[in-house]
């Protein structure tokens, strides 16, 4: 049984203009120790992901339908003083945006402390002496604990965060871009932290990123997710390998990678849809380069083409 | 100077004095600098595209502005085509500008938000007077507008720029640039902003427009897996130093300065089968305030030597063009 199983997961924001389908029928599932990798294009519908496992959407965002089970148990059906007890405890998260996710008025150590104190009933003492530790974890000096953010560096502040996810020891943790705005060696250091705390705590961790190499990197599933819906789904290798949807495949060709020889990257004609109202069938298909009548009548179904491999796609089911 | 050389720069500088408050500056007279580009030395040949590499806060942006006198180097010269820049008046700059260029980073900061896409294109030919009527300027900026593949260019010209995408606006900063018809473009991290299947689109486009003008181009940017795609030959700079230069298969395959190695290693590569991120070196990049003494990477450098902390490498050549900066390779 899966730690973290999503079923046909619908999220919706209700605006002035009409309701906007960020998620729409998402299923996946994270094994205990496993790292799963969401990848997109912005706007797609990752981080509406992150923020529904936690239920913590911003107002006018509402899940719709679908169910999330964590250990079998459906969080989208729970009374909010349970979610509080599943926040922080059982799943966290490391926000994006590492500069601005830590409150520059409290010293870090504070910040952690309150993290700590918020979801278990410890002595503020103790709370202070676990972030030391959290923070020694993360490969922080503890003595920085007194500081404050803007005496950290940009990877100090996203180890800072990183820490925090791990205040209450949770099972799963969400790590919503946890790269960006890091400079290569930064981001090369965070991500090799996040993949060793992974192992020796045998978190669950679901990564979501644009960049498909990070995933590559860091995971072992990856989802591929366009337009609010996952497009296909398996292990990296057969991800990076074979890809089926002729979107993962734009996406990997549009990727560079610095040990292959020079060449003409590839990309992907159009942009991405406005999810207010977006295309008929396969959303893909007014990008797709093998775009066949069926694609702009049926939405094709997620199906599985061998072993944990699926994908949702005319070219496949046909 | 060779014949085919389009940009010299030799021994550029730009420090940034520190601003200070003001009951710092009743105790202390001294004035303390970011060094943010200090002291280098590099050309860029005809047809050619040169990439500047390196984390944040090292001077490559700083330099591009330099190499168009948007900003005034404080020593060091510049040679465009064999004419030192530098010493020239407004007067005698104004003609050279129109044969060099820049793509900024950000499409949604550089285009004006209150002039229309004609205006915006239309300006570098009136700022230039280089035609004469305006039916002759529309038709330039409609042709300019297909060729960046804005198509077709009446729907684009009475448009204002809310009302592109991201990557359709940065093909208008791209039409800027070449509307002049210019013989060095600088682009500064120009697809940082954009989405990953985009982003290819924009950069195919730029280097087919590099090899139709045959300019030189200036390609600036913290990602080196796409400079790797993009570039004939690399600088890579560390605190406002070049440390290592040379062909970019050169610079990826064979790298010699101990922070090429680590800057490439740290490269995540989007292939399952190749070897996860190995060791990394630590720290990150030092304050441009106070660099430290001798070779700046020493305090990173996981094989420093006696010698590191107290004498700067020289960057020489040791062969085929390719340069180095470190006291291993002597």
């Amino acid at each position: 049984m899966a730690l973290l199983d999503v079923q046909d997961l619908k999220t919706h924001y209700f605006t002035l203009r009409g309701s906007v389908k960020a998620v729409d029928g998402v299923s996946f599932q994270v094994g205990k120790g496993e790292a799963l990798g969401l990848a997109g294009e912005s706007g797609c519908g990752k981080t509406t992901i992150a923020l529904s496992l936690l239920r913590i959407l911003p107002s006018g965002g509402k899940i719709v339908g679908g169910k999330i089970l964590f250990r079998e148990e459906n969080l989208v059906k729970l009374k909010e003083k349970q979610m509080r007890k599943m926040r922080w405890k059982r799943i966290s998260i490391v926000f994006q945006g590492a500069m601005n996710a830590l409150n520059p008025l409290f010293k870090v150590g504070d910040q952690i402390v309150e993290a700590i104190r918020t979801h278990e009933k410890v002595k503020k003492k103790e709370a202070w002496k676990r972030a030391e530790k959290l923070l020694e974890t993360v490969g922080i000096e503890p003595s920085r604990a007194t500081n404050y953010p803007h005496e950290f560096s940009g990877g100090m502040r996203q180890r800072g965060l990183i820490a925090m996810a791990l205040a209450c020891n949770p099972e799963l943790i969400i790590a919503d871009e946890p790269g960006t705005a890091l400079d290569v060696i930064v981001q090369a250091q965070v991500l090799k932290l996040m993949s060793e705390l992974k192992d020796k705590m045998n978190l669950a961790m679901i990564m979501i990123t644009h960049d498909l190499s990070i995933i590559s990197e860091t995971c072992e599933k990856a989802a591929i997710m366009y337009a609010g819906k996952i497009v296909e789904q398996g292990e990296i290798a057969t991800i990076f390998k074979e890809p089926l949807h002729p979107y993962t495949q734009g996406l990997i060709g549009a990727f560079p990678n610095i040990k292959a020889a020079k060449r003409r990257m590839t990309s992907i004609p159009g942009f991405p849809p406005d999810l207010l109202e977006p295309p008929t069938g396969c959303r893909f298909h007014p990008r797709c380069s093998h775009v066949m009548d069926i694609c702009k009548k049926e939405e094709p179904k997620s199906i599985i083409v061998s072993g944990n491999h699926y994908v949702a796609c005319h070219l496949i089911t046909a | 100077m060779s014949e085919n050389v389009a940009v010299k720069v030799t021994d550029l500088k730009k420090w940034f004095p520190v601003r200070k408050g003001f009951v710092e500056t009743l105790f202390s007279r001294k004035q303390s600098f970011v060094r943010a580009v200090d002291g280098i030395n590099f050309e860029i040949r005809m047809g050619e595209v040169f990439g500047l590499a390196g984390e944040s806060g090292s001077g490559k942006t700083t330099t591009g502005r330099l190499l168009l006198k948007l900003i005034e180097p404080t020593s060091g010269d510049i040679y465009f085509k064999g004419k030192n820049i530098i010493a020239l008046p407004g007067k005698e700059l104004k003609p050279l500008r129109r044969r060099m260029q820049i793509i900024f980073q950000d499409p949604y900061e550089s285009l004006n938000p209150r002039m229309t896409i004609r205006n915006i294109l239309s300006e570098p030919l009136r700022v230039q007077g280089t035609m004469s009527s305006e039916a002759e300027i529309e038709a330039r900026v409609k042709e300019i507008l297909e060729t960046v593949e804005l198509m077709p260019p009446e729907e684009f010209i009475l448009r204002y720029p809310h009302e592109l995408s991201g990557g359709q606006r940065q093909r208008i900063g791209i039409a800027r640039g070449f509307i002049l018809n210019p013989e060095f473009i600088i682009a500064d991290e120009p697809v940082s902003m954009l989405d990953v299947s985009i982003r290819a689109g924009i950069l195919n486009l730029m280097l087919n427009l590099v090899e139709k003008f045959n300019a030189s181009f200036l390609y600036i940017t913290h990602d080196l897996a796409l400079a790797r795609h993009m570039c004939d030959r690399i600088a890579i700079m560390y605190l406002g130093k070049i440390v290592e230069m040379g062909s970019i298969e050169k610079i990826v395959y064979e790298p010699l300065h101990p922070y090429t190695k680590a800057l490439i290693d740290a490269v995540p590569v989007p292939d399952p089968t190749a070897e996860r991120i190995k060791v990394v070196i630590k720290g990150e990049i030092p304050s441009p305030v106070n660099p430290p003494s001798g070779c700046r990477f020493h305090t990173r450098c996981p094989v420093a030597m006696e010698i590191c902390p107290k004498e700067e490498p020289a960057l020489i050549d040791v062969g085929k063009g390719h340069w180095v900066a470190c006291h291993l390779h002597k």
